[in-house]
């Protein structure tokens, strides 16, 4: 281009010319730039995308799949309400497609036991106490607030105040006690099994044996389980067991669910929303949800709880592979620390954790996750 | 920004565009990602929501209150979050929610009056206290409230609306000062498809779960409890 040589002084005419030929390459330039900052802003999005799915992949989030092909090792960890295997475990051969989206809510359900109305607890002194039970469950970290160490109540995992089907209700696990629990590795009483949820989900600690708490909850779940038979298995106790998911649970993807199914109410930071005092919906994650030793850590669990029963009032419409995929992204966020820690990370995965449906213990994101929090 | 730039041109008589271009393209490129975020100005909100647009845009003021404290059956504005506000005012405005006195309201205001308009209400006092209520079962407005009906899948109104129906957060409206026939006017809207679902659907599935009854009960509970609560 002459305009560049040396020495020459422009005319105004050849400044005018030059700068009209300029405004056509300035013109070519922004068209330019913009092209170029879509294309990288898109392919950083991709980028990101794309190492966070390989992380995923890396991670023991997918190993769920791997044990889930050896289902037998699954009963092993047993579910803390009833140590039963469910009503509602898939068939051996679990080659079904994970995607049972809207799926009816397994044909024992419709047979789910029908404890008394939750209007009909007696009036006197019984009553009173059943009553008081209620209230706990309902209401934990202020009924029950010396034990409590977080902000859940019993009924955010037991919905309809334990008396859902599919939700771990009261009923399904009342008449499964005493029992022999590999936790524990003792028979516990069904008194004892309460004072583990306030250890564990609650986050705080067990009442003293024959404490009034465990005595009015004792006394609420005998009365909503009766008629029930002792020592059986009944339809809809526990949470649901998922059949294998088609693909291997991924954080990648359980975070896009969380996104579009969960953070509504839960919040896009896992840590639920409050109004006034109340938290109304509850922290999945951090210091003030359940602890690294609560069942629901284990994403066997969440999975069934999730499909079954989230969002809620809109139960058995996620995908298993959706719950699956959720329930990990969810379960890699770090939590308080297991009250059994030895001190070791590793030892403790080793001594309670060792299974593939829990993520303690493992690295998510280059955090290796265990570390309890503050 | 501004002087930046035009420091370089006082320096630079002869600075030809692509040069000048140079420095400013950046600047160019955030002036576009402000213009994208809408910022709100309530004040202007407020003047819109006590004088309308005469003549085409009522004030909000002369049916929902002097304060968006609502009226008979128009609802209460007052403190309701930023996203439940606007979401109505836009289905109102492109016909999703069907309101023949709405429509045109919601229509003569730009998106930006829009925005301004809810800005104001959000950050009024809702005046609901978030006092948590107690079931009982000879009230059966208080126990679908606390304790819903899940055999027939309804959840406690209380779980998603708060505490005394005080509502939570961005999307979950206060319903507590919700006449009766505003409230059977909604669970209607949904049976019939004229209000949009909500977010996830979640209202929609719950309202053809709801019997006229039931919707009576609630809101006779909630007015109960706020008479009670306020002297």
């Amino acid at each position: 281009m002459d305009y560049q040589r040396p020495n020459h002084v422009e005319t105004p005419e050849e400044q005018a010319r030059v700068q009209r030929s300029e405004w056509q390459y300035l013109k070519i330039f922004v068209v330019v730039v913009v092209a170029i900052v879509l294309v990288a802003a898109i392919s950083f999005g991709m980028q990101v995308n794309k190492s966070m799915g390989e992380l995923a992949k890396e991670r023991p989030a997918a190993a769920p799949a791997q044990t889930a092909q050896k289902p037998a090792t699954a009963p092993a960890s047993p579910t803390p309400a009833t140590a039963a295997a469910d009503a509602a475990k898939p068939a051996p051969a679990a080659a079904t497609p994970a995607t049972s989206a809207a799926k009816a809510p397994a044909a024992a359900s419709t047979a789910a036991f029908a404890p008394p109305a939750a209007d009909a607890i007696p009036d006197g002194p019984m009553g009173d106490v059943i009553r008081r039970g209620e209230q706990i469950f309902l209401h934990t970290s202020t009924q029950a607030k010396a034990f409590v160490g977080n902000t859940l109540n019993c009924v955010n995992c037991h919905l309809d105040a334990g008396r859902a089907a599919h939700s771990a209700p009261l009923w399904g696990a009342y008449t499964q006690y005493p029992a022999y629990r590999s936790k524990t590795k003792s028979v516990d009483t069904f008194s004892e099994r309460l004072r583990g949820c306030f250890m564990y989900s609650m986050n705080g600690k067990a009442p003293p044996p024959g404490d009034e708490v465990l005595v009015a909850l004792e006394a609420y779940a005998y009365w909503m389980s009766k008629g029930a038979p002792v020592g059986e298995k009944l339809p809809g106790a526990s949470y649901p067991k998922l059949a294998k998911p088609a693909q291997a649970p991924d954080y990648a993807r359980g975070q896009k669910v969380f996104n579009a199914q969960c953070a509504l109410c839960h919040g896009d930071d896992g840590q639920g929303q409050r109004s006034g005092d109340v938290q109304v919906f509850p922290p999945l994650w951090g210091k003030q949800s359940y602890n690294w030793g609560a069942g629901m850590h284990e994403v066997d669990k969440a999975a069934g709880f999730i499909q079954a029963n989230m969002p809620l009032g809109k139960g058995h419409t996620l995908s298993d592979q959706d719950a699956w995929d959720v329930a990990t992204y969810i379960n890699s966020h770090e939590r308080p620390q297991d009250p059994r820690f030895t001190g070791n990370i590793a030892d403790t995965r080793k001594r309670f954790h060792d299974s593939a449906f829990s993520l303690y213990g493992q690295t998510v994101n280059g955090q290796q996750l265990g570390q309890g929090t503050q | 920004m501004g002087p930046n730039y035009s420091h370089n041109t006082m320096r630079h008589p002869h600075t030809r565009p692509l040069r000048r271009l140079g420095a400013a393209w950046p600047w160019a490129l955030l002036l576009c990602a402000a213009a994208q975020a809408q910022t709100t100005n309530p004040q202007q909100g407020e003047q819109i929501a006590n004088n309308g647009l005469p003549p085409t845009v009522a004030s909000c003021a002369s049916c929902h209150g002097a304060k968006g404290q609502g009226m008979a059956a128009f609802p209460p504005l007052a403190g309701q979050g930023t996203s439940y506000l606007r979401s109505q005012l836009d289905a109102f405005a492109d016909g999703s929610r069907g309101n023949p006195i709405m429509a045109p309201i919601a229509k003569g205001l730009t998106s930006q009056q829009r925005a301004d308009v809810v800005a104001y209400f959000a950050s009024l006092p809702s005046g609901i206290a978030a006092t948590p209520g107690q079931a009982d079962a000879k009230d059966k407005g208080a126990w679908l409230v606390e304790r819903g009906r899940m055999r027939d899948g309804i959840p406690a109104c209380a779980r998603c609306h708060g505490p005394g129906g005080a509502g939570v957060g961005e999307h979950f409206p206060a319903i507590a000062k919700l006449s009766a026939s505003y409230m059977q006017a909604q669970i209607d809207a949904w049976k019939k498809g004229s209000r949009p679902p909500g977010p996830l659907g979640l209202m929609e599935g719950i309202a053809k779960k709801l019997s006229s009854d039931d919707v009576n009960a609630i809101a006779q509970y909630y007015a109960g409890a706020l008479g009670a609560a306020k002297p």
